[in-house]
């Protein structure tokens, strides 16, 4: 926890001098019952992981993950997703420090970055589907789809989440309950990030290196 | 359980830290910027890197694979630490056991499903001749 973050939480442990571990600040448990949410959200991905990684061989006759994926497009993502990442955490260094204005460039920066990376996985599906490499056509594609998929709705949901905390930092100011609701924002957009590094690593690299 | 632990090693102050919380905070807004360009740094390195080896015939195929999970564990480290600071101080038990047990069972459902199923397709038939006698 930072000093900025807690004054008064700090005082009152200094004035109690024979320290007893109360309940934790509330800010804590917050965070840590948002954590172990991640940890379960990233169980589900893993399960999606072990399907693909099942039947990423099973083209049924069809085109296989090196005549589909575009290494290019997928860079330009990660560059996306890993600078929103970079620019989600001044957005939490703006909350502890009290600046509104530098929050906002911050946020709108991950938005935009989430927004493009978006942009690019639905221009990639869309010219999937017309090439005839639909989710549809073999059992790798609807593990492709529902991976890379699931993945996107994530970042769609947090870029409404985004969205949200803007506004209401701009309606309610660094209320403590806002700024506990932008911490839980920004672990879920750093984990959106840990889950696209395994997805980069094992369907776009390994499916054109095999 | 860990508060006696960071009782001795940061005085009375110290309590738990919530993940995404960046350390103690003495360093103030030049520190914490610091921390996170670091792990900007080293996620694109990483980045470049696995890459770099997907597109290259200058190592021995095979190993590409391999090098390509070690460098995604290894990134995937990087932004634990830097990005949602998680560490192994005694403050930060509680968020690392959690992550011990998400660990645990992500590394049971992956290995055993691949392990279960490539026996499957081992002792299988192939598919083709399987169509053939159903015929």
């Amino acid at each position: 926890m930072t000093a900025v973050s807690m004054p008064s939480d700090h005082a009152h442990h200094m004035a109690s001098v024979p320290y007893h571990a109360g309940p934790a600040p509330k800010r804590i448990i917050v965070g840590f019952g948002f954590w172990i949410f991640l940890l379960s959200d990233i169980v589900m991905f893993s399960a999606f992981f072990a399907a693909y990684a099942v039947l990423v061989d099973q083209t049924a006759g069809g085109p296989a993950g090196a005549d589909l994926f575009d290494l290019r497009s997928a860079a330009i993502e990660t560059a996306c997703l890993l600078l929103s990442s970079f620019t989600c955490g001044l957005a939490s260094i703006a909350v502890g420090v009290r600046r509104k204005s530098w929050f906002y460039v911050a946020m709108a920066a991950t938005g935009l970055l989430g927004l493009a990376f978006l942009g690019l996985e639905l221009k990639e599906f869309v010219a999937l589907v017309q090439h005839g490499a639909g989710p549809s056509r073999s059992a790798f594609l609807s593990a492709f789809f529902t991976l890379v998929g699931c993945h996107g709705l994530h970042v769609s949901a947090g870029v409404l989440w985004l969205l949200t905390m803007m506004a209401q930092v701009n309606a309610k100011g660094f209320r403590a309950d806002i700024e506990r609701r932008i911490l839980c924002f920004a672990l879920f957009w750093h984990a959106l990030d840990i889950i696209w590094v395994a997805l980069f690593s094992v369907v776009y690299l390994m499916g054109v290196t095999q | 359980m860990s508060e006696h632990v960071s009782h001795d090693e940061h005085g009375p102050m110290a309590s738990d830290v919530s993940p995404g919380d960046e350390g103690t905070g003495a360093g103030g807004v030049g520190s914490a910027v610091l921390g996170y360009v670091v792990g900007l740094g080293l996620a694109i390195l990483l980045t470049a890197t696995s890459f770099f080896i997907a597109g290259t015939d200058l190592v021995w195929t095979p190993s590409i694979p391999v090098a390509l999970v070690v460098l995604a564990i290894a990134q995937m480290g990087v932004h634990l630490v830097f990005f949602l600071h998680i560490t192994t101080g005694a403050d930060n038990t509680n968020n690392v056991m959690a992550l011990a047990f998400g660990v645990l069972i992500v590394v049971l459902l992956l290995g055993g499903s691949l392990w279960i199923m490539t026996n499957l397709n081992h002792n299988m038939m192939p598919m083709d001749q399987i169509m053939r006698m159903q015929r």
